[in-house]
């Protein structure tokens, strides 16, 4: 090194030139950016958090966690060798959340019930055409089930009385009915999919680990590896370096959603009811919150590990479990349902399955939207607050 | 804001920091100046670190004041940002991006551009001769080429003050000869550069240096006055050769000697201040040894300045048996090889270590000491090759062979949730050990290291010097007639060191083998044969004075240690270009 290559531009020793001295400096910021984004799509952790982890998510969401019961099976024994008792056991196979195994001793299937290949069984009993007529009209079947399950010995015994009164009805159809017969139509998803539900709020828990757990990583990452130091001695403000951390993480979980949805809406034909448009301006407000999570769960935690525990712990779950995403909000003790108002995934949550299953409804996105920038201002103000540009 | 060179480029006025309750710095004053290397030299915990990051803005001191380039660093701190050029220990590179994408990074953060200043990177990338290496990512670097690299990413937009935080650890004396040579190119264009360095020799290259001990300023000035204050006490008693060990012990004893150490065939001492010749002379005679007088070192005044160094009796060794071995043969490999994937860590290395030896392993970072040393003491199995330990072979009685050897890790291996005492009987039953004999070995260690006050302690709590002893007891508990010591010195004060040594000297004259890896030149010279790892290959194996010999030229009749080193090194590298 000599002086002849000042001419190359480079400040002679001990100068320091103004521009380098300004609080916010765009040429700095794109620097940040840009060594960011290097970072991510070289680490191969990164994209498979990003990328791998929402597929997987989805994949299990919307086959393996299904909230509906159907093809249950069960065994139907029939005793009692009358028509309206053989009319009646054909009803049972009739229905589709039915699997029926035929039996005419119920030593048969008992066994079965125990070995756990049947769910629970349906005795028509010997007697059944004889006391119907002394019982005036009223069947008496008898429904065995397996309450180590009790939610499909739930649906079993429902299901096993459905049938039952359907095939009274049927019997009764050629006297004038007195009854009101009743017809249940569900809105928004008329036929009771879970996988309609949970795939839209799948894409939250996707948002969440993106802009929270991601991004409390990578700056722990750099507190881990010393380059936080080496960064934090040169010119950059506090300001250009947080931005320039959640630039490329905020884009990321862009692209990470719209992959997400276009997967929920091709593969898993859950139906777009509102706009695209709804749905990214929902998605970029709740990386509001998200990476301010993210940022603020860095600031106090300066390794990996305590960070991903943290970010696990505050986000990942909440999101999980108090977001309406698998539980619904109305169920929950009101000592939870509180919580649940400080749960950004919550407000997402809603949103997002109106803008799927509903379509574009203003006055569900708009407090919605209000409340998760309110929520990430909050997070946002904590995390300038405790990131300082020294050591201390 | 042009820096004028009569004025300080940092004055540090006063300051003091805390962390919690404990002092990291305690009233220190100073100035640097323009235009000169200013080494900023003490033991691991001195404070070397914090006041480094004090004056790179990045810690507030809780009283006293820094300027730097004639700024506050407090109060103009993004003025400091811009005047200083910091490299801190850990590198500061990211180990995804490629050479050339961290040389961007780092000028676009200091307001440069890559494309209007291509005459700064051409010449940069010629400086630290990084020049072929631009598009491998900086993870893939060896130790010297992060230092060089960082170094490049701190000198961007030309700071007038470069702080550089202990540039020379993990990196292998070639390439620090490397770094000497671009810090004193900067340093003539009349940039400030701080060196801050845990090793006392290398406080000898410097203009001025800054002496920091336990959190204060011990001595402020250039090295040669430190030195020149000691004046003539440095003598070296020549060949005394199988001797040299009892020697020092000896020397070390006399009320006249206030530090000594091996060197080669020889021991070198420095006398205590206003003390005569007289006792050594007496010793010399004795032993039949030539008694020289040599000129001081830097760390012969730094130990001086303390107040001298431990005694030479080690009292563990008193109280040893002396080590019995069926074979004279303590340790041997035979074409040892160890292999990663297609990377060979270890390649063909046989070696015979005998009883009673002290056998050094030294190497470059990655040139397979680690690997070597762990396949010797069987917590690595060999891909090809055997070995054995006191007589056991490594590969079909891996756990017999332990039983015959303590081991004694590079890092702090102690469970720090358990008190000393508990920590002691985890090691004891770890070894086997149980009833009588095993209080009697733990009382055995207690009373010979002095533990007594800290045996309810936790292990992080005691002073380094204690903890070194506490991880020597625990490896020693069970009389290994064999001691594996990986990097035992790392990281420990000179005085510290010392001691350890009289413990290893000792021990070796009760017929221990000792097997000891270290980055300390110096040491080497404790050991009776040196075994050098280069590029996984053994290179060479002699004795130190024998390896020096063989490195001594005209232009230098007298190598160091280090130069041998290099000098190694380098012929390793010609040999394999010829080939």
């Amino acid at each position: 090194m000599n002086d002849a290559n000042d001419a190359n531009g480079s400040p002679p020793v001990g100068r320091v030139p103004v521009a380098a001295m300004r609080r916010f400096d765009p040429q700095r910021l794109l620097a940040l950016v840009r060594k960011e984004s290097l970072q991510a799509v070289r680490d191969p952790s990164t994209l498979l958090i990003a990328f791998a982890l929402p597929l997987v998510l989805l994949f299990l969401f919307a086959y393996a966690v299904s909230l509906d019961v159907s093809k249950v099976r069960i065994g139907v024994v029939v005793e009692s060798p009358s028509a309206s008792a053989q009319a009646l056991a054909a009803a049972f196979s009739g229905t589709r959340y039915l699997d029926v195994t035929y039996a005419h001793d119920r030593r048969e299937v008992a066994d079965r019930l125990v070995s756990g290949t049947l769910r629970g069984f349906v005795v028509v009993p010997q007697d059944f055409e004889q006391r119907m007529a002394e019982r005036g009209g009223k069947a008496l079947v008898q429904v065995a089930t397996d309450g180590s399950q009790p939610n499909t010995a739930n649906f079993v015994t429902n299901y096993t009385k459905g049938v039952v009164q359907g095939w009274r009805t049927g019997m009764d159809a050629e006297l004038p009915s007195v009854s009101v017969a009743l017809e249940p139509r569900y809105w928004f998803n008329a036929e009771l999919e879970s996988r309609r539900a949970l795939v839209p709020g799948a894409i939250a828990i996707v948002m969440t680990i993106i802009g929270t757990m991601l991004t409390a990583l990578v700056v722990a990452r750099e507190w881990e590896r010393g380059t936080m130091e080496a960064v934090l001695s040169t010119p950059a403000s506090v300001v250009e370096i947080l931005i320039g951390k959640l630039l490329p993480y905020f884009v990321l979980g862009m692209l990470a959603t719209l992959g997400a949805a276009a997967l929920a809406i091709l593969l898993f034909g859950v139906p777009l009811q509102g706009s695209l448009l709804a749905l990214l301006l929902l998605s970029a407000v709740f990386m509001v919150p998200a990476l301010g999570q993210g940022l603020l769960i860095s600031s106090l935690a300066r390794n990996q590990f305590l960070a991903a525990q943290i970010a696990l712990f505050s986000g990942f779950l909440p999101a999980f479990m108090l977001s309406g995403f698998l539980f619904e909000i109305e169920a929950m003790p009101a000592p939870i349902r509180a919580i649940t108002w400080v749960v950004p995934a919550r407000y997402f949550v809603s949103s997002l399955k109106t803008v799927f299953l509903a379509g574009d409804i203003r006055a569900i996105f708009v407090p919605d939207l209000l409340a998760m920038a309110a929520i990430g201002m909050l997070l946002f103000l904590l995390a300038t607050r405790a990131t300082r540009k020294n050591l201390e | 804001m042009a820096a004028d060179s009569s004025e300080p480029a940092v004055i540090i006025d006063g300051v003091d920091k805390y962390f919690g309750d404990r002092a990291a710095l305690r009233g220190v004053s100073a100035q640097i100046h323009y235009g000169r290397l200013t080494g900023l030299i003490g033991p691991d915990g001195a404070g070397k670190t914090t006041l480094m990051r004090i004056l790179t803005g990045l810690l507030v001191p809780n009283a006293g004041r820094v300027t730097l380039a004639g700024f506050d660093v407090v109060d103009d701190n993004d003025a400091i940002h811009v005047a200083s050029g910091y490299m801190p220990q850990r590198f500061g590179l990211y180990e995804d991006l490629s050479v050339m994408e961290n040389m961007r990074l780092y000028a676009r953060l200091r307001g440069m551009d890559a494309d209007r200043h291509a005459g700064l990177f051409t010449e940069l990338l010629d400086f630290t001769r990084l020049g072929p290496f631009t598009e491998r990512l900086a993870g893939k670097l060896s130790g010297g080429m992060k230092q060089k690299l960082g170094l490049a990413c701190a000198l961007m937009a030309r700071p007038a003050v470069l702080l550089l935080d202990e540039p020379s650890v993990g990196v292998d004396p070639v390439s620090r000869q490397d770094l000497w040579r671009m810090v004193n190119a900067l340093t003539d264009e009349g940039m400030a550069v701080v060196w801050s360095t845990a090793y006392l020799d290398e406080a000898e290259r410097c203009d001025s240096v800054l002496l920091l001990n336990e959190g204060q300023l011990a001595f402020d000035g250039p090295p040669t006055e430190l030195t020149g204050r000691l004046g003539d006490r440095s003598f070296r008693l020549e060949d005394v050769g199988a001797q040299r060990r009892a020697v020092l012990a000896e020397a070390l004893d006399l009320e006249s000697i206030g530090d000594g150490v091996i060197q080669g065939a020889g021991v070198r001492v420095v006398l205590r201040a206003n003390a005569g010749t007289q006792q050594i002379q007496t010793l010399a005679d004795r032993v039949g040894a030539l008694l020289v007088p040599v000129p001081p070192r830097f760390e012969d005044a730094f130990i001086d300045l303390l107040g001298g160094g431990p005694g030479g009796t080690s009292s563990l060794a008193e109280r040893l048996p002396p080590v019995t071995l069926a074979s004279d043969i303590a340790v041997s490999c035979r074409n040892l090889t160890k292999r990663f994937g297609n990377f060979t860590a270890t390649d063909d290395v046989s070696f015979e270590v005998r009883k009673g030896e002290i056998f050094g392993l030294l190497g470059p970072n990655g040139a397979g000491k680690s690997t070597t040393f762990k396949m010797l003491c069987g917590l690595l199995k060999p891909t090809e090759g055997d070995a054995h330990v006191a007589g056991q072979d490594l590969r079909r009685a891996a756990g017999a062979a332990k039983s015959q050897l303590g081991y004694m890790a590079q890092k702090f291996s102690l469970y720090g949730l358990l008190s000393v005492r508990q920590n002691l009987e985890f090691f004891a039953g770890v070894y086997g050990l149980a009833g009588d004999t095993r209080r009697a070995r733990i009382d055995e260690m207690v009373d010979t290291f002095s533990l007594h006050p800290w045996l309810s302690a936790a292990p992080e709590s005691l002073p380094l010097g204690y903890r070194q002893r506490l991880a020597l007891a625990c490896a020693l508990m069970h009389h290994p007639p064999v001691l594996f010591l990986d990097e035992p010195t790392s990281g420990v004060d000179p005085i510290t060191r010392r001691e350890f040594w009289t413990h290893i000297n000792g021990l070796a004259r009760k017929g221990v083998t000792v097997m000891v890896t270290t980055h300390f030149m110096d040491e080497a010279e404790y050991c009776d044969r040196v075994a050098m790892l280069y590029r996984a290959r053994l290179i060479a194996l002699d004795t130190p004075d024998a390896l020096k010999r063989g490195a001594a030229s005209a232009a230098r009749p007298d190598p160091t240690m280090e130069d041998t080193f290099i000098h190694l090194v380098e012929s390793a590298d010609l040999a394999d270009e010829a080939a």
